[in-house]
């Protein structure tokens, strides 16, 4: 490998971009139109133009994608995350096109790509799951699934993420009507309108482990990242360890985990998501065959650097040796979007200037004089914070966020810094209704 | 006749539309949902009423504070 070409925008082009250049390796950007002035297209070796700025007609955009990896001589793909990074047919292009697909085989992007098929696998593998249903074909099928699940009910798309097309149903009235949406939301977003059922948890916590492979059974873990401070279904702030968890129990889930990633065979990077209820149930909730934005976080705390192992892996070396974590790492998500009304902020970054701080890293892709447009995602910048106790991780959050300087766009700054200060997260208090409960006692205050 | 002007409240483009000129709609009811960096932003309408007029197509791009749909009652 000595090439390779970055299928991707933003914090984490920048990031694939930088650890090409401390291995020795050339990179290869791709920029939009809209993206035109990212800091990272004069980092890579050499920048190539994707006509346009609809996601579609560009980073989602496969074939030029692949023309651009045979004209600038690339021998490998890094797709980041988000775009063509689970797509398993672009995997499957990239290597019948001669190429390395940084990332994992396609059958697993196929396999944990389809929600039904990678819940049944798990389970399969005595991985703990919550009640839920085969993909649904009929409504009486659905309703006798759902009657044995009990109410209310989650409606899941089996393909796409991000909470897109998921709907709660609390009476069997309800269900037929909210499955024929669900279908219809899904086969629009996703080009697939399959659903299944699965319990609804209330307040559940979000828990992931970090899992190598090497696809020949030896895998390991590098602990778990609590990331459940979320609003719209999407993560703000991300930690590890996780709090008030018992540290035994999370090391054999991991373990287990772990376990399930090598006797199958996985190889490359992956994240288990699980739930976890307020009396302390545990379920698959899906695996994520990419890097996450949130990689920063087990960065922090066991000194590897994820990218290089996913480059390693991908190229056939072994496995790195298991890491002790040292010391507590936290990450919020800047977003450009209005921190009371939550909604998109788009325009011109008049000013942009990220903290210089010990203790706190800085992840973006964007610099001042950029715009902001409606195309891609709000996230600005990642703040990463590493310290030898959580206290001291959110001290170092919080004079990162009111040092850091945007003018042209509206912030969530606001909405992070009171959850940084908010008593019950504090206190290790978290679930994924805490950023509600926060806006809802802000929105009280005079 | 009360006469609402419905506004954009982003930058974006116009993801679905759900109810056409003439349906009656209910306060909190989504006439439209529009989407901006990868978020779904619906367009709920104020009040009971009709909708008179629906100003985008889906696929527009709309800017901030530009007119989407007008509801009466």
């Amino acid at each position: 490998m000595q090439k390779v070409l970055i299928a991707n925008r933003g914090a984490i082009a920048r990031r694939v971009i930088r650890a090409c250049n401390e291995l020795g390796l050339q990179s290869v950007a791709v920029y939009s139109e809209a993206d035109l002035g990212a800091p990272y297209l004069t980092e890579a070796t050499a920048a190539y133009p994707l006509a346009g700025v609809h996601a579609a007609h560009t980073y989602l955009n496969a074939s030029r994608l692949l023309a651009i990896a045979r004209e600038s001589g690339a021998d490998a793909v890094h797709p980041g995350y988000g775009f063509l990074a689970e797509n398993a047919d672009f995997a499957a292009a990239v290597e019948a096109a001669g190429l390395t697909f940084i990332g994992p085989r396609p059958r697993w992007l196929a396999q944990m790509g389809d929600k039904v098929a990678a819940r049944e696998l798990f389970a399969s593998q005595g991985f703990p799951v919550f009640a839920g249903s085969t993909l649904l074909t009929s409504s009486q099928q659905a309703l006798r699934a759902a009657a044995d699940i009990g109410y209310p009910v989650l409606v899941k798309p089996t393909g796409g993420g991000g909470g897109m097309g998921m709907m709660t149903v609390d009476d069997p009235a309800q269900l037929e009507v909210a499955v024929a949406r669900a279908r219809t939301v899904a086969a629009q977003a996703f080009g697939d309108g399959g659903v299944f059922l699965e319990r609804y948890v209330p307040r559940p916590r979000h828990i992931e482990f970090q899992l190598l492979g090497d696809g020949q059974g030896g895998a390991l873990h590098l602990y778990e990242r609590e990331c459940s401070v979320q609003r719209r279904n999407q993560k703000l702030l991300e930690e590890s360890p996780a709090p008030r968890l018992d540290r035994a129990w999370l090391e054999q889930l991991a373990q287990q985990a772990a376990g399930i990633v090598g006797d199958l065979g996985y190889d490359n990077l992956g994240t288990l998501e699980t739930l976890l209820t307020p009396q302390g149930e545990v379920g698959f909730l899906e695996m994520n065959t990419r890097i996450q934005v949130e990689h920063g976080v087990t960065e922090a705390i066991t000194g590897c650097d994820l990218v290089k192992i996913q480059i390693a892996l991908a190229a056939g070396e072994p496995l790195p040796a298991a890491r002790p974590r040292q010391g507590h790492a936290m990450e919020v998500r800047l977003y450009a979007e209005d921190p009371q009304t939550l909604l998109p902020s788009t325009g011109r970054l008049a000013v942009f200037r990220p903290p210089t701080l010990h203790g706190l890293r800085v992840e973006t892709g964007y610099q001042a004089g950029q715009t902001l447009t409606p195309h891609y995602d709000a996230m600005l910048a990642k703040l990463i914070a590493h310290a030898d106790t959580r206290e001291k991780a959110i001290g170092r959050l919080l004079v990162g966020l009111k040092a850091f300087e945007v003018a042209g766009v509206k912030t969530n700054a606001p909405l992070l810094i009171a959850v940084l200060q908010d008593e019950g997260f504090l206190a290790g208090q978290v679930d994924t209704g805490l950023v509600d409960r926060i806006r809802a006692k802000e929105a009280k205050r005079p | 006749m009360i006469r609402h002007d419905l506004e954009s409240e982003v930058t974006g483009t116009v993801w679905k539309i759900l109810l056409a000129p003439g349906s009656a709609v209910a306060a909190g009811e989504v006439i439209m949902i529009l989407e901006s960096m990868k978020m779904e932003i619906p367009v709920e309408s104020p009040m009971d009423g009709t909708v008179a007029e629906i100003l985008v197509a889906e696929n527009e791009q709309v800017e901030e504070d530009q007119c989407l749909a007008v509801v009466t009652a």
